[in-house]
């Protein structure tokens, strides 16, 4: 939005892991870019290599041989240039994690620890990264909690994560993630596990600090309505590949790839006030399963699922990533005649 | 129906039975013990009729001939008895109690511990306050008092044994009840109306086999040394039969002379012991839950 | 078969009460009160949407109603009959005809079962004169009938996608010809793109067969299109119960009201201000007294803290147990 230079940049990230049955490819040639103050969702179904991609660009995959990561994650310096997030070493990338690029995760209980005060757990981030006495840690603790909207933080310095609720908890985790004034932040499905009003309510969060801090966010998520709510550009990843990618506005009003389409009609929405109820109207669903990471289909992955496939064209060969307008990409070999009809 | 467009007819024969075999199958010291079981069980089978000498036959003019060395393949010994061909009688009587011992002993553990796991409550746990009571006597204790009051023969040791064995199991399968009791297709069962029965025995067993094959399988190392044990002490099984641990305790008085006397049943305990103990370890690792998701 | 518009299923005052520990160490009196004084009917053939957080007691609802767990107080007719103090005995005949769907199609399975043998299950247990060939026909059918194919029967759960996992379960659920189905968040588990196919199912389903249904969910957008009255809970307790268009035309409770605002709207044009729901379910231990919403409600008065509000007709077949009838809610659209 702001710097021309992007803050994160993917390009052709592959990932794959060694199983009994063969390698699996979870991803396959992923590349995109993040600007400062963006928020760039990650939209898929399970199996898609959306949550796997985040964890690459963490360097929290497991190592070879069980997992083999390809391709270039550039990270931008502050006095320019960039540097490789997959050339680093370990300790060098200890510590850029938690520093300039923080996560956050479904589960908040797993992510936390049981026997440490949240307030410890806490300061713990920051003096790991930043030279900080305990008591000048504790109370930048205190200021994140309150940031986060945790009320009374002083308090809730010595609770431990079972004492909070759900909803407190991810605001503990994105506390711990803010400690250091990320540039990146990658939320991974922040929001799935939360119920709707809570859910609201850490969106509405999510965007409060990312206007106060500047920071790049890469959302995952599988929800197309919390997508519309807070996301600034969209990639739809499918079976390890992105589909689509474009804008917000664009991809809810013209999808031109028939999986983000097909996502769209099969979201369920609040009927209109005024509305007669049940009406017996089908959800528009996607046929078909989402395919076998060992058995991908030949072609466009999406093809044995697709309405507008044609035989010859969509399982011969992987379609290329074709520019449709500013800004909006899209992988398949229909999607002019798609976009016309 | 249109849903039903482009449900992938799924690969057969992958049941979780046949994951587990090839998983066991790549255990290298399960196979080696498998095959030190099957080994021992067709020479104890099959042996004896190979071997041109009784078990009880006496030839006091070979008595204590070394091995390797002459007609007697192992040496003979005090009596001039051959002691290769008592081995091998020795191992069928060792074999058959602890197997038999291992079916009792699983049986009754599994019964107990079914219940205890799945009714819970007072009676489950009676039950295993009764199971831990047991477990506080050491098991050679027991063993030993139970044993100096009955007569001793092979059915009486085997329900002895049994007797000192079947807790572990009740444990093993009263935990693992408890914890199925509580999934959700124990729940369908209950919803479809099933009787506690077939909840039981149709439903929340099968899925508990693992840990109770496991267990079985080193009841019967378990049960052979006791075996080994209760005979070596003179309270199992009685001369003239042949056992591995009444071998052992007579060749205690030539330990210095004829030490093959002392050796080779020594050697077929441990290999015994060892080999159903491998097996086990690998049906452990090859039946392990965490491998069985996903 | 119930014929349809008759009562099939009648709750009054369902309560279901955990007490807290158990034994010397109890904390003496403390319950969790599941399910509070919950009353409802079911007309054969209708679809009942239950919509809640995690926590309103939902689920223990659900089970309660089909005897799985022990009511704690209260009673339970299903097609005119009595049975909240049957016998589990007495209760077998009954199960044929009410049914359960799961939310997790991995633990509802049991995976060392083949999927026709699942499906068998119910038969052996009510339909014991069956034979192996006619059980066999009765499975096809079946698998048929919810979109797989008899050469599934054969098969293990494992070697399903979640998906289709769902469908052995309904299908399973539909093996006795049930009149009532309580549906626990049939779908939450699925990818979005399977979600919609697994509901289209029930859909059809109920249409062919006529089945009355109890709809489980934390998500007013699935219920929205498939329920003719929706139950909203709270802490154990319903507090707004209304046809669906009027449920979501004109909620009467703030508590629906502030549900709808917060459910994200797919369409990035519409985002921006709305009203939120602040701080978190309080402790169903130790709920705020009166009306158990009020510590969230942004219309709370004082007289909502002094009696337990109860659910009262505010329209003809809308109910709501908020003492503020004046208020008009609505979503800002």
């Amino acid at each position: 939005m702001t710097a021309a230079e992007p803050v994160l940049q993917v390009d052709g990230l592959r990932v794959r892991f060694a199983s009994d049955a063969g390698a699996v490819a979870a991803v396959n040639g992923i590349s995109f870019a993040l600007d400062r103050g963006e928020t760039l969702a990650l939209v898929g179904e399970s199996g898609s290599g959306k949550s796997v991609t985040s964890l690459a660009v963490m360097r929290l995959l497991p190592p070879p041989p069980v997992c083999e990561v390809g391709g270039r994650i550039s990270l931008a310096e502050a006095e320019g240039g960039v540097r490789d997030l997959l050339a680093l070493p370990e300790e060098a990338m200890c510590r850029v994690r938690g520093d300039r690029v923080s996560m956050i995760f479904q589960e908040p209980m797993t992510s936390l620890n049981p026997v440490l005060p949240v307030g410890e757990q806490i300061a713990e981030a920051i003096r790991f990264h930043r030279a900080a006495s305990r008591r000048v840690a504790l109370a930048a603790a205190t200021d994140l909690l309150e940031r986060v909207g945790i009320p009374e933080p002083r308090k809730r310095l010595g609770s431990y994560a079972h004492h909070l609720s759900g909803g407190q908890r991810q605001r503990v985790m994105i506390a711990m993630a803010l400690a250091c004034n990320p540039e990146v932040l990658i939320a991974d499905e922040p929001t799935t596990a939360l119920d709707v009003t809570v859910q609201a309510q850490i969106l509405e969060l999510l965007r409060r600090l990312q206007q106060e801090t500047g920071m790049a966010v890469i959302f995952i998520t599988h929800n197309l309505g919390v997508v519309a709510e807070i996301a600034d550009r969209v990639l739809v990843m499918y079976a390890g590949r992105a589909v689509e990618e474009a804008e917000v506005a664009t991809l809810f009003r013209r999808p031109l790839m028939p999986y983000t389409a097909g996502l769209l009609a099969s979201v369920p929405r609040l009927p209109e006030a005024g509305c007669k109820g049940r009406e017996g109207v089908r959800f528009a669903a996607i046929p078909g399963t989402v395919p076998d990471p060992l058995a991908l289909p030949s072609g466009c992955s999406f093809h044995p699922r697709c309405v507008h496939a044609k035989p010859g064209l969509c399982d011969s060969e992987v379609p290329d990533l074709e520019d449709a307008g500013p800004g909006h990409r899209v992988r398949c070999r229909r999607w002019r005649a798609i976009d016309g009809s | 129906m249109s849903a039903a467009a482009g449900i992938a007819e799924a690969a057969p024969g992958t049941g979780p039975g046949q994951r587990a075999l090839r998983r066991f199958c790549r255990h290298r010291l399960a196979l080696g013990g498998l095959a030190m079981v099957l080994l021992l069980v067709l020479a104890c089978g099959l042996g004896p009729y190979l071997v041109p000498y009784g078990p009880l036959h006496i030839d006091l003019g070979v008595r204590f001939s070394a091995p390797f060395l002459g007609p007697h393949l192992f040496g003979t010994d005090q009596l001039g008895r051959d002691l290769l061909v008592r081995l091998l009688m020795a191992g069928r009587v060792s074999l058959t109690i602890g197997f038999a011992a291992m079916l009792i002993s699983t049986a009754a553990g599994t019964l107990i511990g079914a219940v205890a796991g799945y009714f819970g409550g007072s009676v489950g746990a009676a039950l295993m306050r009764f199971v831990d009571a047991v477990l506080c006597f050491p098991q050679i204790f027991l063993l030993l008092a139970l044993a100096a009051f009955i007569t001793p023969t092979l059915a009486s040791i085997t329900l002895v044994i049994a007797a000192t064995a079947w807790m572990e199991v009740a444990r093993v399968v009263e935990a693992e009840m408890k914890s199925l009791r509580e999934r959700d297709f124990a729940l369908a069962a209950e919803v479809l109306g099933a009787s506690d029965f077939h909840i039981i025995f149709r439903e929340l067993l099968p899925n508990a086999v693992a840990p109770i094959v496991v267990a079985a399988t080193l009841n019967v190392a378990r049960a052979i040394l006791l075996e080994a044990y209760v005979s070596f002490l003179g309270y199992g099984i009685q001369p003239p039969t042949p056992s591995w641990g009444n071998m052992l305790n007579n060749a205690q008085e030539y330990l210095v002379t004829a030490p093959w006397l002392a050796i080779f049943p020594g050697v077929m305990i441990a290999l015994a012991v060892s080999g159903f103990n491998f097996v086990g370890d690998g049906l452990r690792d090859a039946l392990d839950p965490r491998l069985e998701r996903s | 078969m119930t014929p349809p518009g008759t009562a099939l299923l009648e709750v009054e005052g369902l309560r279901k009460w955990f007490p807290l520990g158990s034994g010397p160490f109890a904390r003496l009196g403390e319950t969790l009160k599941a399910v509070d004084d919950v009353s409802f009917r079911m007309r054969a053939g209708e679809v009942l949407g239950l919509v809640g957080e995690s926590g309103s007691g939902k689920t223990t609802l659900g089970r309660t109603v089909l005897r799985l767990t022990e009511p704690s107080g209260g009673s339970i007719r299903f097609a005119g009959r009595e049975i909240t103090h049957l016998s589990r005995r007495a209760l077998r005949p009954i199960r044929q005809k009410m049914q359960l769907v799961f939310q997790d199609p991995f633990a509802s399975l049991n995976p060392r079962m083949t999927i026709g043998r699942i499906l068998a299950a119910p038969l052996i247990i009510h339909r014991p004169e069956l034979s192996g060939r006619e059980r066999e026909a009765r499975v096809a059918e079946a698998l048929a009938l919810v979109g797989l194919s008899p050469g599934h029967a054969a098969r293990y759960p494992h070697e399903f996608s979640g998906g289709q996992r769902q469908r052995v379960g309904i299908a399973r659920a539909l093996m006795l010809r049930p009149d009532f189905l309580v549906a626990d968040e049939p779908v939450s588990a699925l990818d979005v793109s399977i979600q919609a196919q697994v509901v289209n199912l029930l859909l059809e389903l109920r249409e062919r067969l006529g089945l009355a249904m109890l709809f489980i969910t934390h998500d007013l957008a699935v219920v929205a299109h498939i329920s003719d009255r929706i139950a909203v809970m709270y802490l154990g307790r319903l507090v707004e119960l209304a046809p669906a268009a009027a449920l979501f035309g004109t909620p009467r409770h703030p508590y629906t009201e502030a549900l709808l605002a917060a459910a994200p709207v797919p369409d990035p044009a519409r985002r921006g201000a709305r009203i939120l729901l602040q701080g978190d379910l309080p402790s169903p231990t130790d709920p705020p007294s009166g009306c158990a919403f009020r510590s969230r409600c942004r219309y709370a008065q004082a007289a909502c803290a002094e009696a337990v509000p109860m659910l009262r007709e505010v329209r003809p077949g809308h109910f709501s147990a908020c003492i503020r009838e004046e208020l008009a809610l609505g979503l800002p659209r």
